[in-house]
């Protein structure tokens, strides 16, 4: 199982846009800052393939300008 | 936000999404994250918002803590705070988990036999009584020290003078707050004649240009730094910042201009020379308001024991201190301070502009410094000559560390010079203290005794026989930790230690007593920009736990005091703010009534007629000015400010062959000082578990270290092992190593020097000379 934690910085004028996108997609939690464009995404997927699938998910939605991996946690005894 | 959390999984979520949080806090300080703090909340929760300062540095953002059932379950900014404006940076927001902690002391433990026993409070106060009053029979008064802190409330540092100076009869008070910001007490006292910044923040939003002297505020204080990086993008306000290391400040600022460690002095006054030399000085506001002086030079470093100094000043006059500064021409100075001729042309510049408004920032580099007063009067020369000062947005302003290193330290005075009023060398203010605190004028003692390196140098020569110390952590926290550690466990010391939690501290006491945390208790605190805030009590302490101000009445009961510390325990917060106020009554220093501030966000000193006083010595905003001009320096009884003559002088240990790398220690954003409070927050723990040593990366190929490998710094003091860390965080100059101190697994401070300003007694933490080698 595979967690990881995002900063995804969002086009200009288009945080609200990026916001429904990510919160469209399942396996994404998210947590918009109040006063700057950013939002903290944390990304919950089975296994790293499934991952893989999720982060190209999100690099293709346009009202995203960048996405920095702040930590990762990969582990096949979560539970 | 604190919240329990089932599962492992939701906690490897929680912790990702932190550590997210955490990275944001540290690239825009004071980011705000709403949801993730209503989320902290429990849904069906009914939670009392109670407002308070923050605990942590001397910022003083407002913070308003929910608790639901007795218990803190949430904080958030508190947006009614012109400080932080519902804005906190990433300690602030978790600030409540280290009450959490399982660890925290809850009963008092006294060592018997090598092993801690626990003891009921009473009887533990009852040992700290009786082992003070038996030391003080049979050595004499001053043979008992208090080292106390700026993190104490002002009730509680007040107690513990009126105890020490009033009751018992001994100067031998000291505080932590000697160790960060004394130099910034004796620049004001010796420019102005009166302690504490003129300003205040709403200076940001005025000034077109913020220059920020060695100091990195986007992690020391993040939430100033995020209005001015707001100011920055909104005004186009410029951000200059002018240090030896490349930090987060650096990289967010418009300009980096990197010097060679101590050659801050000789780049100062090349500024004052351009000022004069292209006819930028405000000649009427110089003629009107300042003096001219110089003070000996060549004061030593402090570095042997009983060392002593005494400035002696002597007026000169403007064409004196011109011909002073032909030494310090920008192509003279640029040679040993490594700063372009173009760089402090540039800087003189901006506050020559008679059409910028600049305000000057400076924290630790300019303190912890051997030369801290001088380099605080030399920033203060820039402004005067210019006459950029205490006006919105033009001044110089020295921050603070700690939450009250202004309100109790320097207000109350809990230095060994200091009264509640003036010092204890000032017949007026000894007897003012006498009358309100109700003892014989003769019993103050007239000569200060042990500032807080001497202090513990006392304790190890054997000189002091009790010692109690409280919120405060010097086995981390000191110098040369390796001398004064041994010194503390010779058996010819008593100690007592007043604490939260176990620290390095702590393990060296013979009585632990368990001390209430901020929102456990009531109090004030008073921040960097003379603001007195005040909170009520929010949450119970565990156990036996108990406000510091409470101990220390109850042991001067037991002691035979009872009469001078009438104070009830339901009230006693507000019975001893009401006679700390007598101290201060009158234009200059009048403090607001309780009533004031437990209505709103603190309010400024003075404060007259109901109002805050935000620019003091200005007479548009001072009532205290009576000179009949726009601004009066009334500290001074001629009431003029005075431009130093000071020199540029070496520091007392440079690299050579032997030990070739300049030293410079510091913090980071995560941890609080000495790390016993934030390192128990998981969150800010897991971002920064460990301390490391900084290379620049030239230097690093040089030596063959790769990040992560063990190194040790060693130091003609002692050594530390240490992860290297290169381009991650910071970024030193060549040459130069830089190390945090939150640690107390890696102790940075056995390696360095315990030199210090002659003048304020403040050590220098930024420069001594180490060698590197992989351990």
């Amino acid at each position: 199982m595979v967690i990881k934690s995002y900063l995804a910085h969002a086009v200009k004028g288009k945080k609200q846009e990026l916001l429904e996108a990510l919160n469209k997609l399942n396996q994404c939690q998210v947590t918009s800052a109040e006063n700057e464009d950013i939002i903290v995404l944390v990304t919950d997927t089975s296994d790293d393939n499934e991952d893989e699938i999720l982060k190209e998910k999100i690099e293709s939605i346009l009202s995203l300008k960048m996405l920095s991996l702040v930590s990762g946690f990969n582990t096949s005894t979560l539970k | 936000m604190y919240k329990s959390i089932s599962g492992r999984r939701d906690f490897i979520r929680k912790m990702a999404m932190l550590s997210a949080m955490t990275a944001a806090a540290t690239m825009f300080p004071g980011i705000l994250f709403a949801k993730e703090q209503e989320d902290g909340i429990p849904k069906d929760a009914n939670l009392d918002w109670k407002k308070g300062p923050c605990r942590f540095c001397g910022v003083g953002c407002g913070i308003l803590v929910g608790t639901e059932n007795g218990k803190a379950v949430a904080v958030k900014g508190d947006p009614n705070s012109s400080v932080n404006r519902g804005l906190l940076c990433v300690k602030g927001y978790h600030q409540i988990m280290c009450i959490q902690s399982k660890d925290r002391l809850q009963h008092a433990l006294v060592k018997k036999n090598g092993r801690y026993v626990k003891t009921p409070m009473h009887e533990a106060l009852d040992i700290v009584a009786n082992k003070m009053k038996g030391t003080i029979k049979e050595h004499g008064k001053d043979a008992v020290a208090m080292f106390t802190s700026g993190q104490s409330t002002i009730p509680e540092g007040y107690i513990a003078s009126k105890l020490m100076k009033g009751a018992i009869g001994t100067n031998n008070l000291d505080c932590n707050a000697r160790l960060c910001m004394a130099s910034a007490v004796t620049g004001f006292l010796t420019t102005f004649g009166a302690d504490e910044p003129m300003g205040c923040y709403e200076d940001i939003d005025h000034a077109d240009y913020f220059i920020t002297w060695g100091n990195n505020m986007a992690e020391m204080h993040p939430v100033l730094f995020s209005r001015m990086l707001e100011q920055k993008s909104r005004r186009g306000a410029k951000i200059i910042d002018f240090a030896t290391r490349t930090t987060r400040s650096s990289t967010a600022s418009d300009k980096s201009i990197l010097f060679e460690p101590q050659t801050d002095l000789a780049v100062a006054n090349a500024i004052c020379y351009e000022i004069i030399k292209n006819g930028w000085v405000n000649k009427s506001f110089v003629k009107k308001h300042c003096n001219f002086s110089k003070g000996l030079t060549n004061m030593g470093y402090g570095l042997e024991d009983n060392y002593k100094f005494k400035d002696i000043p002597e007026k000169i006059n403007f064409d004196e201190y011109k011909e002073f500064l032909k030494d310090y021409s920008p192509e003279k100075v640029s040679k040993y301070s490594k700063v372009s001729v173009k760089d402090i042309k540039y800087l003189a510049a901006i506050y020559g502009n008679p059409n910028t408004k600049v305000v000057s920032y400076w924290c630790m580099g300019m303190n912890q410094h051997t030369r801290g007063t001088w380099m605080n009067n030399l920033v203060y020369n820039i402004h005067l000559l210019t006459g950029k000062i205490s006006q919105p947005g033009n001044g110089p302003f020295s921050l603070t560390g700690q939450p009250s290193a202004c309100g109790t330290a320097r207000e109350v005075g809990t230095f060994t010079h200091k009264l509640p009023h003036g010092v204890v060398m000032n017949k007026k203010d000894r007897e003012m203290a006498a009358k309100i605190w109700k003892v014989p004028y003769d019993r103050i003692p007239a000569k200060p005794t042990y500032h807080a390196t001497e202090m513990f140098r006392a304790v190890d020569r054997g000189e002091i026989k009790f010692i109690w110390t409280q919120a405060t952590n010097p086995m981390v926290s000191l110098p040369k930790t390796g001398r004064y550690r041994p010194a503390m466990q010779k058996e010819s010391c008593f100690v007592v230690v007043s604490d939260v939690f176990p620290t390095p501290t702590s393990d060296v006491a013979d009585v632990i007593l368990p001390a209430a945390w901020h929102i456990e208790k009531s109090g004030m605190y008073g921040n960097s920009e003379r603001r007195t805030q005040h909170w009520d009590k929010m949450v119970e302490a565990p156990g036996e736990a108990t406000e510091d101000a409470w101990m220390f009445i109850e042991v001067a009961r037991r002691m035979g005091y009872g009469d001078l510390f009438p104070y009830c325990k339901e009230n006693h917060v507000e019975e001893i703010y009401n006679e700390y106020r007598k101290f201060h009554a009158g234009k200059k220093h009048n403090m607001a009534p309780l009533e004031v501030l437990k209505k709103q966000s603190g309010a400024i000193w003075p404060y007259v007629n109901g109002k805050s006083t935000q620019w003091r010595f200005n007479a548009k905003y001072d009532p205290a000015c009576t000179n009949g001009e726009s601004f009066h320096f009334y500290g001074k009884k001629d009431g003029k400010a005075v431009i130093w003559q000071r020199p540029f002088e070496e520091a007392p240990e440079k690299p050579d062959q032997e030990y070739p790398f300049w030293l410079n220690t510091g913090r980071v954003i995560e941890h609080w000082h000495t790390g016993s409070m934030t390192r128990r927050i998981p969150v800010l723990h897991q971002a920064v578990p460990n301390a490391y040593v900084e290379f620049h990366p030239d230097d690093a190929k040089k030596l063959g270290v790769r990040n992560g490998e063990k190194i040790k710094v060693t130091s003609r003091r002692g050594s530390c092992t240490l992860p290297a860390s290169i381009n991650e965080r910071g970024l030193p100059t060549k040459g130069q190593v830089f190390v945090p101190f939150f640690d107390e697994n890696m102790l940075i401070n056995d390696v360095t020097l315990d030199a210090f300003c002659p003048i304020s007694k403040e050590p220098d933490y930024k420069k001594c000379a180490v060698k590197v080698e992989k351990a």
